[in-house]
């Protein structure tokens, strides 16, 4: 117990940092990952901006960083974190990494959400006259919705995951200090305390996932 | 209004050409409803969106109101498909908006000010019957109630044409029905030109004044309702139309037939009464009617009675010459058992 007091003040700090990667990545995955999905479902065949090579072009991108495994993504990417932020250590240097990941995962659920939608509405949509614009924004975007906000959930889990990764090679948070302490110290309490941290904040994430997406959802 | 010309579609599945429709050219007049009737797989739907261009044509132009539509760039498209409505068999309502918005929408969607969008959504839900249910979301609506907030969101830029894919499709007879007569109304009250396309010939006696048969593509047979019910050219015009003035007479009523059978249709005017007692007083037979029944096609009658006419066989064929003379259409249908005995 007495061991757990003395490093509150880190694990405090390790879980603010967390906190930071996961939402400042999240942000990103939403602000760019969501156009991104948009635009994937709107070029599709047969919908109201069908563009062949957008799709393409944005598909080979999105599919091109899903399949490097995050660990090599996160080295991989070094070079542009030190470029953008003149350093890759510290919380901020591994939201770089982390946000690159997020964003595409993030756009292939906005577009599999999409996809959901009963073609119909779309067509009895452009058949009133709106413009692109106006279906995404009025038709696609509500329709979304609780489908947008679960995506968010299961994308906040998985920085969470991939945040720890990101700890490893000097990212900071709870990942980091796990490790740290855990696997080069042996020191069980703080690995059993980390554990808990991430299964606790997890378990929250998901529970108010669930409860807002529920809420919105008027099916 | 609507004009089409020499119209083709094809789609290419597998390397394979499938022709949905085929060289068609029709016209649908200003104020009219037009029917479009044939079976699952003619064509129906791929004709109908032609007229809003969802569906462009391989080959052939598509002309409302003196516009070719092939010839619009998106933004002009986008404006004319403002003034044609369209309600479909799914009602294709947004789920998460309520009725007041769904409605909405296709104001916003026009660029109406937000200011007289209230007012405009009111007035088209109190024209579909609906004023009381504006806060609701489509699930919490029955299908006739959703239709109606269907018909009213394709109201709501106040169209010059309404087409309608199978809209009573989904729907029970009692809702049709009402859904029917909303289209009428719509018709009749705010003169927009209607067009329908239904597999159930009652919609089209109900509510059109023109139809088209449609099948593999092709336009097999247009009229007026009238002419199509009454004189249907084509076996699937007749096929579609059977049960309107074909009846399967029972067994057992067949048994008890005495003379001929005989089925008389009359047109426009119903002087059966009139008929079949001058007949008798004119020739001994003895007539026995086994089934009538009378269809109105926008009021105006169609009636078709079967009869039993038995007495000496010169009689029965002197009277039946008479009905030939005096109605529409006489058709023997079964000789008789006597006649069969003697011949
Ligand atoms: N997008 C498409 N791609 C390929 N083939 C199509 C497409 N749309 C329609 N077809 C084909 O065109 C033909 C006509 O279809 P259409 O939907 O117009 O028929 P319909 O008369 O409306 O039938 P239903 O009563 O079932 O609605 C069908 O054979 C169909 O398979
Ligand atoms: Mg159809």
């Amino acid at each position: 117990m007495d061991r757990l007091i003395e490093l509150l003040p880190e694990l405090n700090l390790a879980f603010v940092e967390t906190l930071v990667m996961v939402g400042i990545a999240l942000s990103f995955a939403f602000l760019i990952g969501l156009p991104l999905g948009i635009l994937l479902f709107v070029t599709d065949q047969g919908l109201i901006l069908e563009n062949k090579w957008v799709k393409q072009a944005v598909g080979i991108v999105i599919n091109l960083i899903r399949s490097v495994p995050f660990i090599i993504l996160l080295v991989f990417l070094l070079p542009l974190t030190s470029f953008l932020l003149g350093t890759t250590i510290g919380p901020l240097a591994a939201s770089v990494s982390l946000s690159v990941a997020a964003i595409p995962f993030y756009a292939r659920i906005v577009e599999s959400s999409a996809r959901e939608i009963n073609k119909g509405v779309i067509e009895a949509a452009v058949a009133t006259g709106a413009s692109p614009w106006m279906i995404i924004r009025h038709i696609l975007l509500p329709e979304t919705k609780p489908g947008l906000i679960t995506g968010i959930t299961i994308t906040a889990i998985s920085l969470i995951g991939y945040s720890a990764m990101a700890g490893t090679i000097g990212g900071g948070g709870i990942g980091d200090l796990a490790i740290r302490y855990g696997y080069y110290r042996y020191d069980d309490t703080v690995m059993f305390t980390t554990v808990i941290l991430l299964v606790v904040l997890v378990q929250f994430v998901q529970y108010m996932g669930d409860f807002v997406s529920k809420a919105v959802d008027k099916k | 209004m609507i004009e089409l010309r020499e119209i083709t579609k094809e789609y290419w599945s597998k390397k394979e050409k499938n022709i949905a429709v085929d060289n068609v050219s029709l016209t649908v007049n200003e104020g009219e409803v037009f029917g479009i009737v044939g079976y699952s797989g003619a064509g129906k739907s791929t004709l109908l969106r032609f007229i809003n261009l969802l569906e462009r044509p391989t080959t052939g132009s598509v002309r409302v109101d003196g516009i070719d539509l092939l010839t619009l760039s998106n933004k002009e498209l986008r404006k004319t498909r403002q003034s044609i409505g369209m309600i479909f068999q799914g009602f294709y309502l947004v789920a998460s908006k309520t009725v007041f918005e769904n409605v909405a929408f296709a104001l916003l969607a026009a660029g109406v000010q937000k200011k007289h969008i209230r007012d405009k959504v009111v007035q088209l839900l109190e024209v579909v019957g609906l004023s009381d249910q504006l806060a609701k979301y489509p699930s919490q609506l029955s299908g006739g109630q959703k239709q109606r907030v269907s018909i009213a969101r394709s109201l709501a830029n106040d169209p010059k044409i309404l087409l309608c894919d199978e809209a009573t499709s989904a729907l029970d007879p009692n809702t049709t029905e009402s859904i029917l007569s909303l289209l009428k109304e719509i018709n009749q009250k705010l003169g927009i030109t209607i067009v329908v396309i239904t597999h159930e010939m009652e919609v089209v006696k109900e509510i059109c004044h023109r139809c088209a048969v449609m099948r593999e593509g092709k336009v097999v047979e247009l009229g007026t309702t009238f002419d199509i019910f009454s004189a249907p050219k084509d076996p699937l015009t007749k096929k579609f139309i059977q049960n309107v003035l074909e009846f399967e007479i029972p067994e057992l009523m067949m048994n008890r037939v005495k003379g001929k059978l005989v089925k008389l249709i009359f047109l426009r005017d119903l002087a059966t009464d009139a008929v079949v007692s001058d007949m008798i007083q004119a020739f001994e037979v003895r007539a026995n009617i086994l089934h009538g029944k009378v269809e109105y096609i926008h009021e105006t009658p169609l009636g078709v009675f079967i009869m039993d006419i038995s007495g000496e066989e010169d009689q029965v064929n002197q009277a039946i010459d008479y009905l030939h003379k005096r109605v529409h259409k006489v058709e023997v249908i079964e000789d008789g058992p006597t006649y069969r005995a003697l011949a």
